[in-house]
């Protein structure tokens, strides 16, 4: 009876053990992923896109960061990584982070407090080392100043409560850098106290990292290396995973239409299609005329019947929002019932009709069309849009002209306000009103590509950034997104949706669903042998 | 002889020259800047940053100051650095050189190795099924195009093989690198070797139809003797002229191959300096292609003297 009940007891225990080991992380291996092209540079805080974020965020910690295992980000989703624990102060303007010992740069040099202080003062252009650029300045708006308390605590002192900076800090985009090391090493070569190394980039060609042997995770990370292949050519590439050359995709980098064609060809492949955070856009130029008149822009905005472009580009699957990305997948955007009360997003007929009785309050008709160029990137998913914009427009007699501008001279042109009507993408590095707002609609920002600017916004801005119930923040978000909409600051035309594939191989990845800049850590994920 | 070469050499040197003067002017009418393009990647261009920037890399100076810091830089063996990766010229450019030239040569092979017997055997088979046959291969291989076809191989070669023929990592060994490079040379081949099939058939009807090839023949020499010994000896010199450019074109002209292929060559390399607009890798890589070019034209016509005993230079 005793034998048996052992023997049971066993053969029990071994049921459990098989899928337990099966399941248990293995260590090693080398994870080849593929790249779209070459980085502009290895320097994460000098840019803002995942050609970047995506190879270069395995170099660096944070000081808090979301939680790689939780696909949607959010101020309940921020684990601790340089900092062990953080806490306001009574007046919610002091954030002090108590920080990692022991914690070494690549180069073997501690880091310390310092060393956030450093990263900070050069992002508020406080030190002599300086970047070529600076993306992220709007972001530390109610920045005042970071200071090292000791060599393991480090304050951000705020101008005014900001519960969502943490929420900031927990970006992808928000490495801390080591003070010693210059921001051109940093393009170059640079040097993180993150779970792999910098070995080396060949334009067109790869990047590698390797394990760090010495980070100060235990256990961590579970690859020996990650070698990143660039591949220019989007055909190749997807080819290359459907034949397994491949573990993993870039982020989005395979489209709605392409997925059906790599699940066909590659069944056993994982996919996450997910919605990316970046949103089709229109920027109209309101200083040059027509568009200086506010009927104009406002007919053109309300004209747009958002589910057409989301049908043609993506088979339905993009998401239609305000300015922030809209629930499941956001944490912000206005639900449906809210959404359909906003300018624009109500019946398509009636809102052509509304636009037709705006245009010829402003002096034009089907006797008197308007002509206009549409201006956009030379990028298939910039163009494409564009052309069914254009189709549109006709209804509300405009006659647009499609302008390809040179992928690389787009930034330079709207700098330029050398346009009417742009169409453009916008990619959002962190599902917060803090971020959206302030980088994209806030009087001076850089990235407030339209100059819009309304003082009476910006103090709304601020309040919602302040306000500690995250709750009535939210409903005071959703307030603001509609009247944004409403005031075509920057008509929005859907949230993209794209899938990030993987070999079955790939344990430990979690693709994350409102931002596609913030999950690229690396050290959890390992290869099943 | 020796008169020929000094002034060929004279020549070539004032063309480098003034393709120097064209690519410098060309790149700097392009509208935009690299400034503006680093700029681009971080969403959003600040003018005080960009000039800052500017002036850094030397962009604020006078075109002709700019002008001649290259070539005084170039004189000294001074690339400069790449504006992207902020590494020199140089090592950017020379790892990539071999890449193309191994691809080239071995495309080149391929294509002499197929279309000068297929040429020949086209025209002395003039008008029969194998001549029909051949001359819709060629006229496939000129019409096309090279991405799709290229393209074609790869998917073909994933259907069936469940492997993919393109660059990954760099080729361990001889061998590695030959089998590496031999399909995206067989698929740039397949165009030269159609162009050069065409050629050598045209030109071996032409020559065929000479009193001399019918007075070879009426004195009894074999067939091998008159296609080979008499007609391709004399019907081979536009092929030549057609192979030296092929072999200069295929420097800098493999840009669809090595892209779809994911070669790192120099082709694709130059075609993202352009966009990025990183003037000292295009600046360098394209006055190297255009010596290449020049070069390969001098010895072309120094080898019709070898092949043509008619031909001489004085």
């Amino acid at each position: 009876m005793q034998v048996k009940t052992l023997l049971a007891g066993a053969a029990i225990a071994a049921a459990f053990a098989i899928p337990l080991q099966a399941y248990a992380e293995q260590a090693g291996g080398t994870m080849r992923v593929y790249h779209r092209g070459t980085p502009p540079s290895g320097s994460i805080h000098e840019e803002a896109t995942s050609s970047t974020v995506m190879p270069y965020m395995s170099v660096f910690n944070n000081l808090v960061m979301y939680d790689q295992a939780v696909a949607k980000n959010s101020l309940d989703s921020i684990v601790p990584d340089l900092a062990t624990d953080w806490s306001w102060d009574e007046s919610k303007t002091k954030l002090t982070f108590k920080l990692r010992s022991g914690v070494k740069w690549h180069d073997g040099k501690p880091f310390t407090a310092k060393d956030v202080q450093c990263t900070w003062d050069m992002l508020q252009g406080k030190t002599k080392a300086r970047m070529r650029k600076n993306p992220r300045k709007s972001w530390y708006w109610n920045l005042d100043k970071v200071t090292a308390d000791s060599d393991t605590q480090a304050t951000f002192h705020m101008k005014q409560p900001q519960p969502a900076l943490l929420a900031l800090l927990a970006s992808g985009y928000s490495p801390v850098y080591p003070c010693h090391v210059s921001p051109k090493k940093m393009r170059t070569n640079p040097i993180g106290t993150g779970p792999f190394k910098f070995v080396a980039l060949k334009q067109n060609e790869s990047i590698k990292f390797v394990k760090n042997e010495d980070y100060w995770k235990e256990g961590r990370p579970y690859l020996d290396a990650i070698d990143w292949t660039i591949i220019k050519s989007r055909s190749t590439r997807i080819l290359a995973f459907v034949a397994d050359e491949f573990d993993l995709t870039f982020t989005a980098d395979v489209s709605v239409p392409l997925l059906k064609d790599v699940k066909e060809q590659a069944p056993n492949a994982v996919c996450h299609k997910v919605t990316t955070n970046v949103s089709t856009n229109l920027i109209v130029n309101r200083d040059a005329p027509p568009f200086d008149n506010e009927q104009v822009r406002k007919a053109m905005a309300i004209a747009m019947d958002r589910s057409a472009f989301i049908k043609i580009l993506s088979n339905g699957e993009n998401q239609l929002g305000g300015a922030m990305l809209p629930p499941p997948s956001g944490g912000w955007g206005m639900p449906a019932e809210v959404l359909a009360k906003a300018p624009g997003y109500g019946e398509p007929d009636e809102d052509v009709a509304k636009a037709q009785a705006m245009m010829k309050a402003a002096g034009y008709g089907p006797d008197n069309r308007l002509a206009v160029k549409v201006s956009t990137r030379n990028i298939a998913i910039y163009r494409d849009p564009a052309v069914i914009l254009l189709d549109q427009l006709k209804a509300i007699y405009i006659d647009a002209e499609l302008e390809v501008i040179e992928s690389s001279n787009w930034h330079a042109t709207v700098a330029r306000k050398d346009y009417q009507v742009g169409l453009n993408l916008t990619g959002v590095g962190v599902d917060d009103p803090d971020v959206v707002f302030f980088e994209n609609y806030a009087c001076g920002s850089q990235r407030n590509y339209t100059g819009y600017c309304s003082q009476e916004m910006m103090e709304l801005f601020k309040k919602q950034s302040s306000m500690t119930d995250q709750d009535a923040r939210r409903k005071l978000v959703w307030e603001i997104d509609s009247r944004l909409q409403g005031d075509v600051a920057r008509p929005m035309i859907d949230h993209r949706v794209g899938a990030t594939c993987a070999q079955p191989r790939v344990q430990g990845l979690t693709v994350m669903v409102n931002s596609s800049y913030n999950g690229w850590r690396f050290e959890d994920i390992w290869l099943k042998k | 002889m020796v008169a020929y070469i000094v002034r060929r050499t004279l020549l070539m040197a004032v063309t480098l020259i003034g393709m120097s003067i064209i690519i410098f002017a060309l790149l700097r009418l392009v509208p935009g800047n690299i400034a503006d393009i680093l700029f681009d990647s971080a969403g959003f261009v600040d003018p005080a940053e960009k000039a800052a920037l500017e002036e850094e890399l030397g962009l604020s100076d006078s075109i002709p100051v700019q002008y001649w810091n290259w070539i005084v830089g170039l004189a000294q063996g001074d690339l400069g650095f790449s504006y992207v990766s902020e590494l020199p010229a140089i090592d950017e450019i020379a790892p990539r050189i071999p890449i193309t030239a191994k691809l080239a040569a071995l495309a080149l092979f391929f294509s002499v190795l197929f279309g000068l017997p297929l040429g020949v055997i086209s025209a002395v088979k003039q008008n029969t099924w194998l001549d029909y046959f051949l001359r819709v291969v060629s006229l496939s291989g000129l019409s096309l195009p090279s991405f799709w076809l290229a393209l074609l191989i790869l998917m073909a070669f994933v259907t069936w093989f469940g492997t993919i023929p393109i660059y990954t990592d760099p080729p361990d060994n001889l061998w590695d690198e030959l089998l590496l490079y031999s399909i995206p040379a067989a698929a740039v081949g397949f165009r030269s070797s159609a162009l050069i099939m065409r050629l050598t058939r045209s030109s071996m009807l032409e020559v065929m139809r000479q009193d001399y090839i019918r007075t070879a023949k009426a004195k009894g020499a074999s067939d091998r003797s008159v296609n080979y010994g008499h007609a391709l000896a004399n019907a081979v010199l536009p092929v030549v002229t057609i192979i030296g450019i092929e072999a200069a074109f295929l420097i800098g002209g493999l840009i669809v191959t090595e892209t779809v292929f994911n070669i790192p060559g120099v082709a694709r390399f130059l075609v993202e300096a352009i966009q990025w607009r990183d003037y000292p890798i295009v600046q360098n890589l394209v006055m190297f292609i255009g010596v290449i070019v020049v070069l390969t034209n001098f010895l072309v016509d120094l080898l019709y003297v070898s092949l043509d005993p008619r031909i001489k230079y004085e």
